[in-house]
């Protein structure tokens, strides 16, 4: 739907993906400054929590407790809870798609995982010569660039980045996950409140 | 600025790459925006090192991740009760 509404955010979130569609070239400058912002209000607006809130129900619904690693059973949660949460992102950002593929890639061999990071990440020359280029003067350029590192071990699937992209994912993947801990709390206290008796308002 | 941002997007080899320090003081600017320790215990006005900035955001992610983690095994013991978790989805359904 190539409709050019200027509305709620599920338009605009439509929007942008059929801009992206149409012109791929001019893509990265339009779309990124925008959707910086506009990632933002989705993830705090009232319309993506209750979406998310229903599909993590479903999801947790279809839950087979034998099927299950025997780790803890709140692993099973949390993986649901952070495959819904990628699936809400509707793929635009590294780390949704990486969650989502995931399972995938415990499928398959690596082979694949070294395909999908070349096809998604457009920066996929950035390993080595990221060091040397990133010198900015008096940055304490060693210890940014560390900690962008270990950043981008805990962003999934933003290990080999650079670090402008782990930035901007780290920016996302926070709002997500706060979106995430506030759902889950109301659901947790919609399902303990009901247990006893009592209507939860 | 369109060679800035698709040099960025396309090739970053060679030699010379135009990251730019704008960018990454940017970016990291944005970050602290969203860093709920930063905000509250300075200024606006100081300059917090972009170190700062990234070692609280890693902070920040991983207790994220553990609240995540303490809700999810909430929700996996809640959920065990089956009747109960069947009255609050009829509720929750209703109330949407």
């Amino acid at each position: 739907m190539a409709t050019m509404n200027p509305s709620p955010v599920k338009n605009c979130a439509r929007l942008q993906v059929s801009t992206r569609k149409k012109s791929r070239k001019r893509q990265f400058e339009q779309i990124k400054p925008q959707s910086q912002n506009q990632s933002q209000i989705e993830w705090k607006s009232e319309v993506q929590q209750q979406n998310y809130s229903s599909k993590l129900l479903h999801a947790l619904q279809n839950i087979q407790p034998g099927s299950s690693p025997n780790s803890r059973p709140g692993k099973i949660v949390h993986d649901a809870a952070d495959r819904v949460l990628a699936a809400t992102a509707k793929g635009k950002t590294r780390w949704s798609r990486a969650i989502l593929t995931k399972r995938l890639k415990l499928k398959f061999l690596k082979k694949s995982k070294k395909h999908r990071v070349a096809v998604t990440g457009c920066s996929g020359s950035t390993k080595k010569p990221n060091v040397s280029v990133l010198k900015m003067k008096s940055k304490n350029l060693q210890a940014v660039q560390r900690k962008g590192r270990v950043l981008g071990r805990l962003v999934p699937g933003c290990k080999k980045h650079s670090l402008p992209v782990v930035l901007e994912e780290a920016t996302d993947y926070i709002a997500a996950l706060e979106m995430q801990v506030r759902a889950m709390a109301a659901l947790a206290d919609l399902l303990s409140g009901s247990g006893s008796g009592s209507s939860s308002g | 600025m369109s060679s800035r941002r698709s040099s960025r997007s396309r090739q970053s080899s060679g030699g010379a790459s135009r990251i730019t320090d704008e960018q990454i003081n940017d970016l990291v600017s944005k970050l602290q925006q969203l860093l709920p320790e930063i905000n509250r215990n300075t200024r606006r006005s100081d300059k917090v090192s972009s170190a700062r900035v990234l070692q609280e955001t890693c902070n920040y992610i991983r207790s994220l991740h553990r609240e995540v983690d303490d809700l999810s095994e909430r929700l996996s013991e809640l959920l065990a009760n089956t009747d109960t978790t069947q009255a609050a989805l009829i509720r929750s359904l209703l109330m949407q």
